[in-house]
This record gives C-alpha cells, sequence and structure tokens, in this order.
C-alpha cells in the first residue's frame, strides 16, 4: 500500500513546527510498511489535486498569507474538488483560515478559498496559549500550542472539539477547529501529529480507506513517549487550569492578559 | 540632571548594590525597573552621561557575542565602556546597565555598547538616541512572545526611524533587515561575506528569506550561507544584496584559529564556527560607522573570548566536556554543523526548558534539521529538561535513538554519569534558561576537582 501526500505551498506556510506534521505522517507510514510519497507543492507550480491522498495546509505570517492568497485562485477548483471528494486534508492555522470565504489580517481583507463555510475576524490581541481540547473523534486529550490573531466563526460547523484549556477558534466560543468531510482544521500547532499520535493515525486510516477498499485497520504502534508526552503536557496544563479556576478574578486577569514578558518580569 | 532622574538612579543603584550584597541576583533587571516607575524618562537622561558614542545592537541571533567583541575592541584601546550585563536586554535591563556608572560619576563613560531585545526597540530607542544601530541577523526566534517575523520586522523599523541621525549598519546577507534599513536610511552602513564559508549541515529546511521582501516574488539565490543569509536577487523588482562596504576574504580555519582578512587587515581569531566571522564583522562595521579608533582592532580580537559563558569547555573526570547554548532553530542548527565537525565518538546531552526566557512555545524544535545528528558519531544522546520527552519525540521522528530524562533533578546525575562512564567528549546543548545552571554546576565540578588534584 502506499499513500501520497502533498504539502501546500512549503515555501509560505511553514511556521511554528509545521513540518513536524508532514514528518509525523511519513514516519507513521514507514513504520507499518506502507510507502509514503512526499510531494512539495511550492507556490509557483501548478497542483495536480486527483493523485494525492493527503492534503497539508500550514500556517505563515500575514505576509506569507498576502502572498499565498494571491496564488490560490490557481488551486480553488482542485481543491474543492479534491475535499469534495472525502480527500483528508489537516489544515493548521493560517491553512485553516485560508480554507475559510474570507479573512482579515492586521492590513487588509482577503479572499479564502472558500471550500470551508468559515469567516476569519482579525484582532490585535493575539490568542497565545497551551491549549487542551477535548475531541469526540479521540479517546486521548488533543494537546498543542495556539498563536494567532484571527478568530474564526464556524457558522454551523463541526468543531474539533471543546477547548479545556486555552482560547480556541475565537477565544469566545469555547469550541477549537473544524470538521468537515475528512479535513480537519484547526489552530492547534506544537506541532499537532506528533504528540496526538490518534490524530495522525485517524488522517491516515481515513486516506487509506478512500484509496483502498481491502483496507480495515492500522496496526497499533508502541506510543510509549508519544503518550507521556500528551498526558504530561495535558495534566500540566490542566493543573494551569484548575488555579485559574480556584482563583478570584484579579488573578484570572493576570494569568491571561498580560503578555509573557511582562509575566517574566513580575513574578 | 533633575532631582527626579536623580532620585531614581540613587534609588535604584541602591536597591542593584542591596541585591547584590544579599546574594539575591545580580540586579540586572529590578534596579532598571524601579528606577524607570519612579522617572519614566531615566533613560534619556542616562543617555546623555555617554560622552562618544552609543552603538546599539538588535536582531535575532549573535547580539550578545558581538555587543561583547564591541566592549572588548574599544576597552582595549583604553576607553571607557557601558554595557549590559547578558541578557538583561529590555528596557528594565538597560537602564539597570546605566546605573551603577550614573551614581558614581568618577570616571566618564566613552562608549555604551548595548544590546537590545528586538521587541522593545521602539521604546528604547526613543529615549536611548543611538548613534549606530547595527542589525545582525532576523529569523524565528521565540515567536510565542512576538507572533511572527513581520511584528519583529515593523518594530525594528519603527525604532529605526525613532533615531533619524543614528548611523544604521546592517547585515545586507539578510534580505528582510536589508529592505528595511534602506527604507529607513539612503545609504546605511552594510557588511557580508560574499565567499562559502558555512558547511552543508549548517543550512536548515525551513529558513526566512524566501520571498522578496519588496514585492513578493521568490528570491533567487546565488549563494546560501545558512538559516536566511545568503547572496539574493529578485527576479521581479530588481532588489538584491547590495555590495557591501564592509567584507571578509582568504578565510583559512586550522584547529580552532581562523585567519582572514577584514578591511586590509589580517585577522586571526579564536573561533571555531564561521558564524562567528559574522560577530566580528558586524563589530568591525559599527566602530567604523561611527568612526570610532580601529588601530587596536586585530589584536584585540587576537585576545578575545567568543565563548562569552555560552560556549565553554570544562575538563571534568577527564572528560571534555563543552557547553553549548542553542536557542532557536537557526543556532541549534549552527551547533548540529559544528558538532559534525568533531569526528570522534562522542556523548550528546540536549536540555531542552520552556521556562518564560526560552519561549512556552517548543514547536521550533521541529524546525530544526535533526537528521544530521545521525552522522555525528554520536555514542548515546539523552534529552532532559522540563521538555525532554518534545525533544525526545522529535528525535524519535528522525529514527535516532534517545534516552530521555523527564525528572529535571535527574539532569546532574546524568552529566556526572557521561562524565565517568562516557566517551570522554561530552557535548551539552541547552537552550536559555539552562545555560546559567548548567554552567555553575560544570565550573563548581572542574573548580572541585582542581582542588582535589592539589591536595
Amino acid at each position: 500500500m502506499k499513500l501520497t501526500i502533498g504539502h501546500l505551498y512549503p515555501d509560505l506556510l511553514n511556521l511554528y513546527g509545521d513540518r513536524g506534521n508532514l514528518l509525523c505522517l511519513v514516519k507513521r507510514l514507514q513504520w507499518r510498511g506502507i510507502e509514503a510519497e512526499v510531494v512539495p507543492l511550492p507556490s509557483d507550480r501548478p497542483v495536480d489535486f486527483s493523485r494525492l491522498d493527503l492534503v497539508l495546509f500550514g500556517g505563515g505570517s500575514d505576509r506569507e498569507q498576502e502572498l499565498a492568497c494571491r496564488r490560490l485562485p490557481a488551486i480553488r477548483a482542485g481543491f474543492q474538488a479534491f475535499v469534495e471528494d472525502y480527500g483528508v486534508t489537516l489544515a493548521v492555522c493560517g491553512g485553516y483560515q485560508l480554507m475559510g470565504l474570507r479573512l482579515q489580517t492586521a492590513r487588509q481583507n482577503l479572499e479564502g478559498l472558500g471550500i470551508l463555510d468559515i469567516v476569519t475576524a482579525w484582532e490585535a490581541q493575539r490568542l497565545v496559549h497551551d491549549i487542551v481540547v477535548d475531541s469526540p473523534l479521540f479517546l486521548s486529550p488533543v494537546t498543542g500550542f495556539e498563536n494567532h490573531g484571527g478568530r474564526t466563526d464556524i457558522k454551523n460547523g463541526t468543531p474539533l472539539g471543546r477547548v479545556g484549556y486555552g482560547m480556541g477558534n475565537t477565544g469566545r466560543s469555547g469550541y477549537e477547529g473544524l470538521v468537515y468531510k475528512n479535513v480537519i482544521a484547526t489552530y492547534l500547532h506544537g506541532p499537532l501529529l506528533p504528540k496526538n499520535p490518534e490524530v495522525c493515525d485517524y488522517l491516515l486510516a481515513q486516506a487509506l480507506r478512500r484509496r483502498y477498499d481491502s483496507f480495515r485497520c492500522l496496526l497499533p504502534l508502541p506510543d510509549q513517549l508519544e503518550k507521556q508526552a500528551n498526558t504530561a503536557a495535558a495534566t500540566r496544563i490542566l493543573k494551569k487550569r484548575y488555579i485559574y479556576q480556584k482563583s478570584p478574578n484579579n488573578i484570572r486577569k493576570f494569568i491571561h492578559d498580560i503578555p509573557y514578558k511582562y509575566y517574566f518580569y513580575t513574578i | 540632571m533633575k532631582m527626579r532622574s536623580r532620585l531614581a538612579v540613587a534609588f535604584g543603584a541602591k536597591t542593584r548594590c542591596l541585591i547584590r550584597r544579599c546574594r539575591m541576583g545580580s540586579g540586572a533587571s529590578l534596579p532598571g525597573s524601579l528606577a524607570r516607575r519612579i522617572d519614566p524618562n531615566i533613560l534619556q537622561t542616562l543617555s546623555g552621561l555617554v560622552r562618544d558614542k552609543i552603538i546599539a545592537v538588535t536582531g535575532t541571533n549573535g547580539k550578545t557575542t558581538t555587543t561583547a567583541l564591541l566592549s572588548h575592541v574599544l576597552r582595549s584601546q583604553g576607553k571607557t565602556v557601558l554595557t549590559n550585563q547578558t541578557g538583561a536586554n529590555m528596557q528594565n535591563g538597560v537602564v539597570s546597565a546605566f546605573l551603577p556608572a550614573a551614581e558614581n560619576r568618577t570616571s566618564p563613560i566613552d562608549y555604551a555598547c548595548i544590546e537590545i531585545d528586538e521587541m522593545d526597540a521602539p521604546q528604547i530607542f526613543s529615549q536611548l538616541n543611538p548613534d549606530c544601530i547595527l542589525f545582525t541577523n532576523l529569523s524565528r526566534d521565540q515567536l510565542d512572545r512576538c507572533g511572527e517575523i513581520d511584528t519583529i520586522c515593523q518594530k525594528l523599523k519603527e525604532a529605526a526611524a525613532l533615531s533619524p541621525k543614528a548611523a544604521l549598519t546592517v547585515n545586507c546577507d539578510d534580505a528582510l533587515l536589508t529592505a528595511l534599513a534602506f527604507s529607513a536610511s539612503p545609504s546605511p552602513f552594510t557588511y557580508g561575506i560574499s565567499l562559502p564559508v558555512f558547511p552543508e549541515a549548517a543550512r536548515s529546511l525551513i529558513c526566512e528569506n524566501i520571498f522578496c521582501p519588496c514585492c513578493g516574488e521568490k528570491l533567487f539565490y546565488q549563494l546560501r550561507h545558512y538559516g536566511g543569509l545568503g547572496l539574493y536577487r529578485c527576479p521581479n523588482c530588481g532588489f538584491g544584496r547590495p555590495e557591501p562596504k564592509e567584507s571578509v576574504s582568504q578565510i583559512h580555519f586550522h584547529q580552532g584559529i581562523c585567519d582572514f582578512e577584514l578591511d586590509c587587515r589580517p585577522i586571526r581569531a579564536q573561533i571555531s564556527s564561521p558564524y562567528q566571522i559574522y560577530n566580528t564583522l558586524a563589530a568591525y562595521a559599527a566602530l567604523k560607522a561611527v568612526k570610532a579608533p580601529l588601530d587596536g582592532f586585530a589584536q584585540a580580537v587576537k585576545t578575545f573570548d567568543y565563548g562569552n559563558n555560552r560556549e565553554n569547555v570544562f575538563l571534568i573526570h577527564s572528560t571534555c566536556v563543552q557547553l553549548h547554548l542553542a536557542k532557536n532553530p537557526v543556532s541549534f542548527q549552527q551547533k548540529l554543523a559544528l558538532l559534525q565537525t568533531d569526528p570522534h565518538p562522542k556523548d550528546i546531552l540536549i536540555l531542552i526548558n520552556d521556562n518564560a526566557p526560552d519561549g512556552r512555545d517548543v514547536s521550533w524544535l521541529w524546525d530544526v534539521d535533526f537528521g544530521c545528528l545521525a552522522s555525528v558519531h554520536a555514542v548515546t544522546i539523552t534529552a532532559g529538561g522540563s521538555r525532554s520527552r518534545d525533544m525526545g519525540l522529535r528525535l524519535k521522528y528522525e529514527d535516532i535513538p534517545c534516552s530521555v530524562i523527564p525528572k529535571t533533578e535527574e539532569t546532574a546525575q546524568a552529566i556526572k554519569e557521561k562524565t565517568l562512564r562516557g566517551t570522554g567528549n561530552l557535548y551539552i546543548i541547552v537552550n536559555y534558561s539552562n545555560l546559567y545552571p548548567t554552567y555553575s554546576l560544570l565550573s563548581r565540578w572542574q573548580a572541585h576537582q582542581k582542588g582535589e588534584n592539589t591536595l
């Protein structure tokens, strides 16, 4: 068996270690004896979605997102057909926003791909947090780090999960990410997949199921270190949440509103 | 000095004394914070104390070494130099650096060489009025604190606009900074390296400066040094690397010594990694930009210790222990390239923390290309620190075997173990908050051992 993984715009959208997601997908296939082919899809060449099984769509800075936006019309039709045909996609942060109808950056309003029915507004206060998400798709908590200025309104879409600690889509809605057909879109960096092997295996299984009728299930891997990292991150963060819930309002404000550098100096 | 400033200085300086007397720390930032509470514009007054020139160094990597080299060169030529303590590069740290000199004004200050954090640059520059601003380089670092690299770029732009009289000195191998410098000043001072001196392993897969900062077209690189540095040209708008005013030639490395020629001066420096050439070049360019005396430059560089607490060699239990700081993808990649130059078998210990000075987000580990660790003749690789599991996981996904010490209190034991029963060649790579504890631990052991030997 073999899967073809397309990495969309690796030259533009590669922020916050998102390359780790690609590495994780590839390794977890290889460790199971399944072949993996990675196709970099740089921004200056046309993209053929029909041969891809999995698409990674990462994040970038505002400027890079603006540059990416200029190139989007060329891939819109192909990408949309891929998603509607249950093509497996992982969109993180910038990629998540770009898949929507419209998005805002600090400087301008941009037109997105319009594949997902979501709209992203921009606010100056960035949401920079450790985050734990409780998703009905997965048994273990999904942990990561969020760092975004955008506030994404998912309208009637299905969120990836509820925010246990952190901010999520808007910082107010209590939900994080979006699931649409085989698309998982999320704000979680960290990178997402290495510390959440369940999410990685879900994506791989969906892609294999779509490609091979004979596919039944993935062989389990000894994920000791992954599970430890996941549990360690989740418990550490949830301990913070405990303090956060127990403490009076002003301390809650203190923990949340003060930027880290001042945080360091005040303590 | 105004009454208010005097009060601020006295209060801050006394606090500093108290902190140091009580051994509560080095007093590198709290005194400054108090002084600023009393007089918010204190830095403006303090900067007036400098007789000759103020040089401000900012950028992602190389700030500390360049600042230290600048001070060293000026001091060796008989100048009194004021500089801020390692790492204390935000507003409070800069003010704290001035306090002792401001309190007892016995000897005048000729030069001030100040390292400045990128994010605090606008606030500091508005009061400091530097005569020279040195931009070293720009790459992703602590993004949890500043969001994204364009935010830093914006901050530096603001900062440069606030001090129009400053001579802007810029590393012109960095496309983003070059564009910034040329938009802020008609003729900035430029420096750069035109020769291929950086090894393949120093180049990271993920880097900045892929697209033209002016028009957004993909840049063409004639030569890539490392990170986002290189010889670039935009095929669309014509933006390109200017010919640097200061450059180096005739570079030769041999046994921890590097010979090169800088502005027709033969230089010999104790450099083992080529990126230190950038720091030397930067210091030279900045000194030239402010027209400081340069006759003793070559002599001063010869005696300069580039280690500067950030690259240290210890001898413990007859094991050669090297301690290196790696705090962002670019600097980590440089350290990995350094490991490759050592052909002997070695043990490697990597300590990753996520305390405030390191950045809370460790996802940058995935931007480093660890694949080359497979070919550095490592006998054991161990990951420690509060994010040891993340580090272990990172190496697992490169198929590199690595043992993880999740408990931070066991780190010291692990180091001891490696020095006693290791290959005799131990590399410890740490990020910021691990540096000083590990440094003091190792120097204590080394001193202890020396004591034993003399007995």
